[in-house]
Protein backbone atom coordinates (compact mmCIF):
# COMPACT_ATOMS: atom_id res chain seq x y z
CA UNK A 1 0.00 0.00 0.00
CA UNK A 2 1.33 3.43 -0.93
CA UNK A 3 0.81 6.53 1.21
CA UNK A 4 -1.58 9.07 -0.37
CA UNK A 5 0.38 12.29 -0.77
CA UNK A 6 -1.03 15.79 -1.04
CA UNK A 7 0.37 17.58 -4.11
CA UNK A 8 3.10 20.16 -3.74
CA UNK A 9 2.60 23.66 -5.17
CA UNK A 10 5.08 26.42 -5.92
CA UNK A 11 3.91 29.87 -4.85
CA UNK A 12 4.61 33.15 -6.64
CA UNK A 13 3.67 36.53 -5.15
CA UNK A 14 3.51 39.95 -6.75
CA UNK A 15 4.50 42.41 -4.06
CA UNK A 16 2.87 45.30 -5.93
CA UNK A 17 1.57 46.14 -9.38
CA UNK A 18 4.35 46.79 -11.84
CA UNK A 19 6.59 44.03 -10.51
CA UNK A 20 6.86 40.41 -11.60
CA UNK A 21 5.41 37.59 -9.55
CA UNK A 22 8.35 36.18 -7.67
CA UNK A 23 8.85 32.69 -6.31
CA UNK A 24 8.50 32.75 -2.53
CA UNK A 25 8.23 29.08 -1.56
CA UNK A 26 5.95 26.07 -1.72
CA UNK A 27 3.18 24.31 0.15
CA UNK A 28 1.01 21.19 0.04
CA UNK A 29 -2.66 21.42 -0.91
CA UNK A 30 -5.27 19.06 -2.31
CA UNK A 31 -6.33 21.36 -5.14
CA UNK A 32 -5.66 24.76 -6.70
CA UNK A 33 -8.29 26.59 -4.62
CA UNK A 34 -6.86 25.33 -1.37
CA UNK A 35 -3.37 26.11 -2.64
CA UNK A 36 -4.25 29.76 -3.29
CA UNK A 37 -5.99 30.05 0.08
CA UNK A 38 -3.08 28.51 1.92
CA UNK A 39 -0.62 30.66 0.02
CA UNK A 40 -2.58 33.71 1.11
CA UNK A 41 -2.46 32.55 4.72
CA UNK A 42 1.19 31.54 4.70
CA UNK A 43 2.85 34.09 2.47
CA UNK A 44 0.81 37.33 2.60
CA UNK A 45 0.07 37.87 6.29
CA UNK A 46 2.10 41.08 6.36
CA UNK A 47 0.99 42.68 3.10
CA UNK A 48 3.70 40.92 1.12
CA UNK A 49 1.62 41.00 -2.01
CA UNK A 50 -1.52 41.73 -3.97
CA UNK A 51 -1.53 38.76 -6.32
CA UNK A 52 -0.77 35.06 -6.00
CA UNK A 53 0.11 32.43 -8.57
CA UNK A 54 0.35 28.76 -7.71
CA UNK A 55 1.75 26.06 -9.98
CA UNK A 56 1.90 22.33 -9.30
CA UNK A 57 5.55 21.58 -8.53
CA UNK A 58 5.48 18.50 -10.73
CA UNK A 59 4.45 20.75 -13.62
CA UNK A 60 7.68 22.70 -13.43
CA UNK A 61 10.38 21.49 -15.78
CA UNK A 62 13.83 22.44 -14.57
CA UNK A 63 17.10 22.46 -16.47
CA UNK A 64 19.46 19.63 -15.61
CA UNK A 65 22.11 20.81 -13.10
CA UNK A 66 24.57 18.33 -14.59
CA UNK A 67 24.32 20.24 -17.84
CA UNK A 68 24.94 23.69 -16.38
CA UNK A 69 28.26 23.83 -18.14
CA UNK A 70 26.97 23.34 -21.64
CA UNK A 71 23.88 25.43 -20.95
CA UNK A 72 25.40 28.51 -19.42
CA UNK A 73 29.13 28.66 -19.97
CA UNK A 74 28.89 29.56 -23.68
CA UNK A 75 27.58 33.02 -22.71
CA UNK A 76 30.74 33.77 -20.78
CA UNK A 77 32.95 34.56 -23.77
CA UNK A 78 30.35 36.50 -25.80
CA UNK A 79 31.74 39.81 -24.67
CA UNK A 80 30.50 41.46 -27.86
CA UNK A 81 26.96 41.24 -26.44
CA UNK A 82 27.87 43.97 -23.96
CA UNK A 83 28.00 47.70 -24.64
CA UNK A 84 31.48 48.06 -23.13
CA UNK A 85 32.94 45.95 -25.95
CA UNK A 86 32.56 48.86 -28.40
CA UNK A 87 35.05 51.63 -28.57
CA UNK A 88 33.14 54.93 -28.54
CA UNK A 89 34.65 58.25 -27.46
CA UNK A 90 33.02 59.60 -24.29
CA UNK A 91 32.31 63.00 -25.77
CA UNK A 92 29.64 61.85 -28.25
CA UNK A 93 27.13 61.98 -25.44
CA UNK A 94 25.18 59.21 -23.84
CA UNK A 95 24.95 56.18 -26.10
CA UNK B 1 14.34 47.46 -32.08
CA UNK B 2 11.61 49.71 -32.25
CA UNK B 3 8.21 51.09 -31.52
CA UNK B 4 6.66 53.73 -33.69
CA UNK B 5 4.19 56.31 -32.55
CA UNK B 6 1.14 54.05 -32.70
CA UNK B 7 -0.20 53.94 -36.22
CA UNK B 8 -3.88 54.57 -36.71
CA UNK B 9 -5.81 54.06 -33.49
CA UNK B 10 -8.59 56.31 -32.28
CA UNK B 11 -10.45 54.26 -29.71
CA UNK B 12 -12.70 56.21 -27.39
CA UNK B 13 -13.89 54.85 -24.04
CA UNK B 14 -17.30 53.11 -24.01
CA UNK B 15 -17.59 52.52 -20.24
CA UNK B 16 -19.54 54.76 -17.89
CA UNK B 17 -17.98 57.88 -16.44
CA UNK B 18 -17.51 56.48 -12.95
CA UNK B 19 -15.54 53.51 -14.26
CA UNK B 20 -13.34 55.71 -16.43
CA UNK B 21 -12.77 58.16 -13.59
CA UNK B 22 -11.78 55.39 -11.17
CA UNK B 23 -9.36 53.99 -13.74
CA UNK B 24 -7.89 57.41 -14.45
CA UNK B 25 -7.42 57.98 -10.72
CA UNK B 26 -5.30 54.82 -10.54
CA UNK B 27 -3.24 55.98 -13.52
CA UNK B 28 -2.80 59.45 -12.02
CA UNK B 29 -1.57 57.85 -8.80
CA UNK B 30 1.11 56.12 -10.90
CA UNK B 31 -0.34 52.71 -10.14
CA UNK B 32 0.54 50.02 -12.65
CA UNK B 33 -2.26 48.19 -14.40
CA UNK B 34 -1.89 44.41 -14.48
CA UNK B 35 -3.64 42.01 -16.89
CA UNK B 36 -6.45 40.93 -14.53
CA UNK B 37 -7.26 44.47 -13.38
CA UNK B 38 -10.39 46.18 -14.68
CA UNK B 39 -9.51 48.45 -17.59
CA UNK B 40 -11.40 50.36 -20.27
CA UNK B 41 -11.81 48.35 -23.44
CA UNK B 42 -10.15 51.15 -25.41
CA UNK B 43 -7.07 50.96 -23.14
CA UNK B 44 -6.84 47.23 -23.79
CA UNK B 45 -7.32 47.62 -27.53
CA UNK B 46 -4.79 50.42 -27.82
CA UNK B 47 -2.22 48.30 -26.00
CA UNK B 48 -2.93 45.18 -28.04
CA UNK B 49 -2.40 47.20 -31.18
CA UNK B 50 0.66 49.09 -29.97
CA UNK B 51 2.45 46.10 -28.41
CA UNK B 52 1.56 44.01 -31.46
CA UNK B 53 2.98 46.62 -33.84
CA UNK B 54 6.06 46.85 -31.67
CA UNK B 55 6.53 43.06 -31.68
CA UNK B 56 6.08 42.87 -35.45
CA UNK B 57 8.63 45.66 -35.85
CA UNK B 58 11.24 43.71 -33.90
CA UNK B 59 10.67 40.64 -36.07
CA UNK B 60 10.51 42.38 -39.44
CA UNK B 61 13.45 44.51 -38.29
CA UNK B 62 15.64 41.41 -38.38
CA UNK B 63 15.34 41.27 -42.17
CA UNK B 64 17.21 44.38 -43.39
CA UNK B 65 20.18 43.56 -41.14
CA UNK B 66 19.99 39.82 -41.72
CA UNK B 67 20.74 40.72 -45.32
CA UNK B 68 24.39 41.43 -44.37
CA UNK B 69 25.23 38.68 -41.88
CA UNK B 70 26.89 36.43 -44.44
CA UNK B 71 28.81 39.34 -45.96
CA UNK B 72 30.08 41.12 -42.85
CA UNK B 73 33.64 42.23 -43.60
CA UNK B 74 35.31 40.80 -40.47
CA UNK B 75 34.56 38.10 -37.91
CA UNK B 76 34.26 40.77 -35.21
CA UNK B 77 31.57 42.61 -37.16
CA UNK B 78 29.81 39.39 -38.00
CA UNK B 79 29.64 38.34 -34.34
CA UNK B 80 28.25 41.73 -33.36
CA UNK B 81 25.63 41.71 -36.11
CA UNK B 82 24.57 38.13 -35.37
CA UNK B 83 24.24 38.93 -31.68
CA UNK B 84 22.20 42.03 -32.45
CA UNK B 85 19.79 40.32 -34.84
CA UNK B 86 19.41 37.48 -32.32
CA UNK B 87 18.48 40.07 -29.65
CA UNK B 88 15.81 41.55 -31.94
CA UNK B 89 14.18 38.13 -32.28
CA UNK B 90 14.09 37.93 -28.48
CA UNK B 91 12.55 41.42 -28.28
CA UNK B 92 9.77 40.23 -30.56
CA UNK B 93 9.12 37.32 -28.22
CA UNK B 94 8.99 39.46 -25.04
CA UNK B 95 6.52 41.76 -26.73
CA UNK B 96 4.25 39.09 -28.17
CA UNK B 97 4.11 37.59 -24.67
CA UNK B 98 3.17 40.96 -23.17
CA UNK B 99 0.38 41.34 -25.76
CA UNK B 100 -0.86 37.81 -25.02
CA UNK B 101 -1.56 38.82 -21.40
CA UNK B 102 -4.35 40.99 -22.87
CA UNK B 103 -6.15 38.03 -24.37
CA UNK B 104 -4.93 38.09 -27.95
CA UNK B 105 -3.31 34.92 -29.32
CA UNK B 106 0.08 34.65 -30.96
CA UNK B 107 -1.50 32.91 -33.94
CA UNK B 108 -3.90 35.79 -34.41
CA UNK B 109 -1.11 38.37 -34.30
CA UNK B 110 1.02 36.37 -36.74
CA UNK B 111 -1.93 36.02 -39.07
CA UNK B 112 -2.55 39.79 -38.96
CA UNK B 113 1.08 40.51 -39.82
CA UNK B 114 1.15 38.07 -42.71
CA UNK B 115 -2.17 39.28 -44.13
CA UNK B 116 -0.97 42.87 -44.02
CA UNK B 117 -3.67 43.90 -41.54
CA UNK B 118 -1.23 44.69 -38.73
CA UNK B 119 1.27 47.51 -39.17
CA UNK B 120 4.92 47.62 -38.23
CA UNK B 121 7.48 50.39 -38.17
CA UNK B 122 7.82 52.13 -41.54
CA UNK B 123 11.61 52.18 -41.21
CA UNK B 124 12.03 48.51 -42.10
CA UNK B 125 10.57 49.01 -45.54
CA UNK B 126 13.79 50.60 -46.76
CA UNK B 127 16.53 48.50 -48.38
CA UNK B 128 20.08 47.87 -47.12
CA UNK B 129 22.19 47.97 -50.30
CA UNK B 130 25.56 48.69 -48.64
CA UNK B 131 27.50 47.61 -45.55
CA UNK B 132 27.29 51.18 -44.21
CA UNK B 133 23.53 50.68 -43.87
CA UNK B 134 24.27 48.29 -41.00
CA UNK B 135 26.12 51.10 -39.22
CA UNK B 136 23.38 53.61 -39.97
CA UNK B 137 20.66 51.28 -38.67
CA UNK B 138 22.45 50.60 -35.38
CA UNK B 139 23.31 54.23 -34.83
CA UNK B 140 20.11 55.93 -36.04
CA UNK B 141 17.33 53.37 -36.02
CA UNK B 142 18.29 51.74 -32.72
CA UNK B 143 19.11 55.23 -31.43
CA UNK B 144 15.60 56.40 -32.26
CA UNK B 145 14.18 53.19 -30.82
CA UNK B 146 15.99 53.77 -27.53
CA UNK B 147 14.54 57.31 -27.29
CA UNK B 148 11.09 55.75 -27.66
CA UNK B 149 11.60 52.73 -25.47
CA UNK B 150 13.24 54.26 -22.41
CA UNK B 151 10.05 56.13 -21.43
CA UNK B 152 8.01 52.99 -22.23
CA UNK B 153 9.78 51.33 -19.28
CA UNK B 154 7.44 53.52 -17.18
CA UNK B 155 4.33 52.67 -19.22
CA UNK B 156 1.21 52.22 -17.06
CA UNK B 157 0.69 48.64 -18.26
CA UNK B 158 2.89 46.34 -16.16
CA UNK B 159 3.77 43.57 -18.64
CA UNK B 160 4.69 46.08 -21.39
CA UNK B 161 6.81 48.14 -18.99
CA UNK B 162 8.65 45.04 -17.75
CA UNK B 163 9.29 43.81 -21.29
CA UNK B 164 10.73 47.24 -22.10
CA UNK B 165 13.12 47.11 -19.15
CA UNK B 166 14.56 43.89 -20.57
CA UNK B 167 14.66 45.26 -24.09
CA UNK B 168 16.36 48.51 -23.10
CA UNK B 169 19.05 46.64 -21.20
CA UNK B 170 19.86 44.61 -24.31
CA UNK B 171 19.46 47.53 -26.69
CA UNK B 172 22.40 49.44 -25.30
CA UNK B 173 25.01 47.63 -27.36
CA UNK B 174 23.04 47.87 -30.62
CA UNK B 175 23.52 51.58 -31.06
CA UNK B 176 27.18 51.47 -30.01
CA UNK B 177 28.14 48.75 -32.47
CA UNK B 178 26.41 50.75 -35.23
CA UNK B 179 28.14 54.00 -34.35
CA UNK B 180 31.49 52.27 -34.01
CA UNK B 181 31.01 50.79 -37.47
CA UNK B 182 30.14 54.23 -38.91
CA UNK B 183 33.16 55.70 -37.15
CA UNK B 184 35.44 53.11 -38.74
CA UNK B 185 34.06 53.90 -42.20
CA UNK B 186 34.23 57.65 -41.62
CA UNK B 187 37.90 57.35 -40.67
CA UNK B 188 38.63 55.08 -43.63
CA UNK B 189 39.28 55.65 -47.34
CA UNK B 190 37.42 58.25 -49.40
CA UNK B 191 35.19 55.52 -50.72
CA UNK B 192 34.35 54.28 -47.25
CA UNK B 193 33.59 57.80 -46.08
CA UNK B 194 31.31 58.32 -49.07
CA UNK B 195 29.55 55.08 -48.28
CA UNK B 196 28.95 56.20 -44.69
CA UNK B 197 27.64 59.60 -45.82
CA UNK B 198 25.37 57.98 -48.40
CA UNK B 199 23.87 55.70 -45.75
CA UNK B 200 23.28 58.66 -43.44
CA UNK B 201 21.63 60.52 -46.32
CA UNK B 202 19.20 57.67 -46.92
CA UNK B 203 18.41 56.81 -43.27
CA UNK B 204 18.16 60.25 -41.68
CA UNK B 205 14.65 61.25 -42.72
CA UNK B 206 13.08 57.81 -42.33
CA UNK B 207 14.59 57.74 -38.81
CA UNK B 208 12.84 61.02 -37.94
CA UNK B 209 9.59 59.53 -39.28
CA UNK B 210 9.92 56.65 -36.82
CA UNK B 211 8.56 58.91 -34.07
CA UNK B 212 5.26 59.13 -35.93
CA UNK B 213 3.15 62.09 -37.13
CA UNK B 214 3.41 65.56 -35.59
CA UNK B 215 1.50 65.99 -32.35
CA UNK B 216 -0.94 68.28 -34.16
CA UNK B 217 -1.83 65.42 -36.56
CA UNK B 218 -1.68 62.49 -34.19
CA UNK B 219 -5.17 61.13 -33.48
CA UNK B 220 -4.36 58.84 -30.58
CA UNK B 221 -1.64 60.79 -28.82
CA UNK B 222 -3.71 62.64 -26.22
CA UNK B 223 -5.53 59.59 -24.90
CA UNK B 224 -2.31 57.56 -24.76
CA UNK B 225 -0.59 60.34 -22.83
CA UNK B 226 -3.53 60.62 -20.44
CA UNK B 227 -3.42 56.89 -19.78
CA UNK B 228 0.37 57.08 -19.41
CA UNK B 229 0.96 54.52 -22.10
CA UNK B 230 3.22 57.21 -23.54
CA UNK B 231 5.17 59.69 -21.45
CA UNK B 232 6.36 62.02 -24.20
CA UNK B 233 4.74 63.16 -27.42
CA UNK B 234 6.05 62.20 -30.85
CA UNK B 235 7.50 65.67 -31.41
CA UNK B 236 9.19 65.77 -28.00
CA UNK B 237 10.93 62.46 -28.65
CA UNK B 238 11.90 63.47 -32.18
CA UNK B 239 13.48 66.68 -30.85
CA UNK B 240 15.48 64.76 -28.23
CA UNK B 241 16.74 62.43 -30.94
CA UNK B 242 17.82 65.24 -33.26
CA UNK B 243 19.58 67.08 -30.45
CA UNK B 244 21.51 63.97 -29.41
CA UNK B 245 22.40 62.82 -32.91
CA UNK B 246 23.66 65.98 -34.61
CA UNK B 247 26.76 66.11 -32.38
CA UNK B 248 27.44 62.43 -33.01
CA UNK B 249 27.45 63.05 -36.77
CA UNK B 250 29.76 66.04 -36.38
CA UNK B 251 32.21 64.02 -34.28
CA UNK B 252 32.83 61.62 -37.14
CA UNK B 253 32.78 64.28 -39.85
CA UNK B 254 29.48 63.32 -41.43
CA UNK B 255 26.85 65.82 -42.52
CA UNK B 256 23.15 65.57 -41.60
CA UNK B 257 21.28 65.87 -44.93
CA UNK B 258 19.13 68.83 -43.89
CA UNK B 259 19.93 72.35 -45.15
CA UNK B 260 17.50 73.80 -42.59
CA UNK B 261 19.26 72.28 -39.59
CA UNK B 262 20.24 75.13 -37.28
CA UNK B 263 21.06 75.60 -33.62
CA UNK B 264 18.33 77.55 -31.88
CA UNK B 265 19.28 78.78 -28.39
CA UNK B 266 15.62 79.46 -27.53
CA UNK B 267 14.52 75.85 -28.00
CA UNK B 268 13.83 73.40 -25.16
CA UNK B 269 12.88 76.19 -22.73
CA UNK B 270 16.04 78.13 -23.38
CA UNK B 271 18.43 75.20 -23.10
CA UNK B 272 18.85 75.24 -26.86
CA UNK B 273 18.15 72.66 -29.53
CA UNK B 274 18.14 72.19 -33.26
CA UNK B 275 15.56 73.47 -35.69
CA UNK B 276 15.16 71.08 -38.56
CA UNK B 277 13.50 71.01 -41.98
CA UNK B 278 10.06 69.70 -42.93
CA UNK B 279 9.44 65.95 -42.95
CA UNK B 280 7.90 64.39 -46.05
CA UNK B 281 4.73 62.96 -44.53
CA UNK B 282 3.43 61.84 -47.90
CA UNK B 283 6.36 59.46 -48.04
CA UNK B 284 5.69 58.30 -44.48
CA UNK B 285 2.04 57.43 -45.19
CA UNK B 286 2.91 55.84 -48.51
CA UNK B 287 5.40 53.54 -46.76
CA UNK B 288 3.10 52.78 -43.81
CA UNK B 289 0.32 51.84 -46.21
CA UNK B 290 2.46 49.39 -48.13
CA UNK B 291 4.06 51.54 -50.82
CA UNK B 292 7.64 51.57 -49.50
CA UNK B 293 10.48 50.03 -51.53
CA UNK B 294 10.59 46.84 -49.46
CA UNK B 295 7.06 46.30 -48.02
CA UNK B 296 6.30 43.44 -50.36
CA UNK B 297 9.66 41.74 -49.83
CA UNK B 298 9.40 41.97 -46.05
CA UNK B 299 5.98 40.31 -45.85
CA UNK B 300 6.96 37.78 -48.50
CA UNK B 301 10.03 36.85 -46.42
CA UNK B 302 7.92 36.43 -43.27
CA UNK B 303 5.35 34.34 -45.15
CA UNK B 304 8.08 32.16 -46.60
CA UNK B 305 9.62 31.61 -43.16
CA UNK B 306 6.20 30.79 -41.71
CA UNK B 307 5.22 28.41 -44.52
CA UNK B 308 8.57 26.69 -44.68
CA UNK B 309 8.58 26.28 -40.92
CA UNK B 310 5.18 24.54 -40.95
CA UNK B 311 6.66 21.03 -41.12
CA UNK B 312 8.87 21.78 -38.10
CA UNK B 313 5.87 22.82 -36.01
CA UNK B 314 3.92 19.79 -37.19
CA UNK B 315 6.80 17.41 -36.49
CA UNK B 316 7.33 18.86 -33.01
CA UNK B 317 3.64 18.41 -32.19
CA UNK B 318 3.60 14.87 -33.57
CA UNK B 319 6.70 14.00 -31.53
CA UNK B 320 5.19 15.48 -28.35
CA UNK B 321 2.02 13.48 -28.90
CA UNK B 322 3.96 10.27 -29.42
CA UNK B 323 5.97 10.85 -26.24
CA UNK B 324 2.76 11.47 -24.29
CA UNK B 325 1.21 8.26 -25.63
CA UNK B 326 4.31 6.29 -24.67
CA UNK B 327 4.25 7.77 -21.18
CA UNK B 328 0.56 6.81 -20.85
CA UNK B 329 1.26 3.29 -22.06
CA UNK B 330 4.11 2.96 -19.56
CA UNK B 331 1.84 4.08 -16.70
CA UNK B 332 -0.85 1.58 -17.69
CA UNK B 333 1.72 -1.22 -17.92
CA UNK B 334 3.05 -0.42 -14.45
CA UNK B 335 -0.36 -0.60 -12.80
FE1 LIG C 1 17.92 46.97 -31.32
FE1 LIG D 1 12.52 47.83 -30.04
FE1 LIG E 1 14.91 45.54 -30.45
Amino acid sequence: MSIETTPLWEVFIRSRNGLNHKHVGSLHAADSNLAVQSARDVYTRREEGNSIWVVRSDQIIASDPDRSGENFEPAADKIYRHPSFYDIPDDVGHM
Amino acid sequence: MYSQGLIGADDKPVEDDAFIAAFQARIDAEEKIEPNDPMPEAYRKTLVRQIGQHAHSEIVGMLPEGNWITRAPTLRRKLALLAKVQDEGGHGLYLYSAAETLGVSREQMTEELLSGKAKYSSIFNYPTPTWADIGAIGWLVDGAAIMNQVPLCRCSFGPYARAMVRVCREESFHQRQGYELMMALAEGSDKQREMAQDALNRWWWPSLMMFGPHDSDSTNSDQSMQWKIKRFTNDELRQKFVDATVVQAEKIGLTIPDPDLKWNPEKNDGEGGYDFGPIDWDEFWRVVKGGGPMNRDRIAARKKAWDEGAWVREAANAFAEKQAQRADAATVAAE
